[in-house]
């Protein structure tokens, strides 16, 4: 794993939480939506925080793709997780809400889920050696020199 | 009979959505490491490459269904019950589906890490 690489994971995170939390943003200016008003969704990219949301969530939506082409499926997805405790700290220090316990309690299970994947190797390829000890062995001392 | 339907949406929210992820998983794995490829090729071989992945479009595909089954879901069962309900059970769905399809090698440290997940993400909801 080199930092570029573990830039683009930071990056899942943070445009994630951004694109949500503009589009979110965003709704609240333009109000409920129904089904019979599909028009009115269409012209919600008309909206600048709308807009920018969506343009965050292809930016994160190109930073996922790139991880899933050198890491493991299982590797990546508890990154995205990692937006969930994002968004709870920003409305604790940001927007003052409070967070229960159980919130936090949620929050440092996340974190540790993400330190005990981010601890190990990001990459199992399944074809490459027959002995699968040697295999994850391999990846794990690839790893570290990278 | 509400909380059925709701339930039902969860299901396929998690069945969609994991299909999704493994198909852009195992896409992705076909295409390889785009960093390389960029520095290579350039930036449009890359975004071609990955258009002309038939499994890309497939789990493009399904994560439409995840979402438009989503809306459903929201619209038969509370917000507090269908966003961590299907979000904490598609990380175990995910785990299991990466080990199956994938083939990857998800060791203890993975599968303590998905259930840790799937547990957080449901008490944030909380």
């Amino acid at each position: 794993m080199t930092f570029r690489k573990y830039l683009v994971l930071a990056g899942i995170t943070v445009f994630s939480t951004a694109g949500d939390s503009l589009l979110a943003r965003g709704m609240k200016d333009l109000g409920g939506f129904s089904l019979h008003n599909l028009s009115g969704l269409l012209l919600a990219i008309l909206n600048p925080w709308v807009a920018m949301g969506i343009f965050f969530l292809l930016t994160f939506f190109a930073c996922y793709m790139s991880a899933l082409s050198w890491a493991d499926l299982t590797y990546v997805l508890p990154a995205t997780s990692l937006a969930y405790v994002l968004v709870a700290l920003i409305g604790h220090f940001r927007l003052h809400e409070v967070i229960s316990p159980t919130r936090w309690v949620g929050i440092a299970l996340i974190a540790a889920g993400v330190g005990f994947v981010a601890a190990g190797p990001s990459f199992t390829p399944a074809h490459e050696c027959p002995n699968s000890r040697d295999a994850s062995r391999d990846t794990v001392s690839v790893e570290a020199k990278s | 009979m509400r909380d059925t339907y709701a339930w039902a949406a969860i299901g396929l929210i998690v069945l969609a959505s994991t299909t999704g992820d493994v198909l852009l998983s195992y896409s992705m794995k076909q295409v390889g490491d785009v960093g390389e490829l960029w520095k290579r090729r350039g930036l449009l071989a890359v975004v071609g490459r990955v258009l002309s992945t038939p499994a890309f479009a497939l789990g493009l595909m399904a994560m439409g269904v995840a979402f438009y089954s989503l809306l459903f879901g929201l619209s038969w069962g509370n917000l507090s019950l269908v966003v961590p309900a299907s979000a904490s059970l598609t990380f175990v769905a995910n785990a299991v589906a990466a080990r199956v399809f994938l083939h990857e090698r998800v060791g203890g440290r993975r599968w303590i890490a998905a259930l840790l997940v799937a547990g957080g993400v449901v008490l944030m909801a909380l």
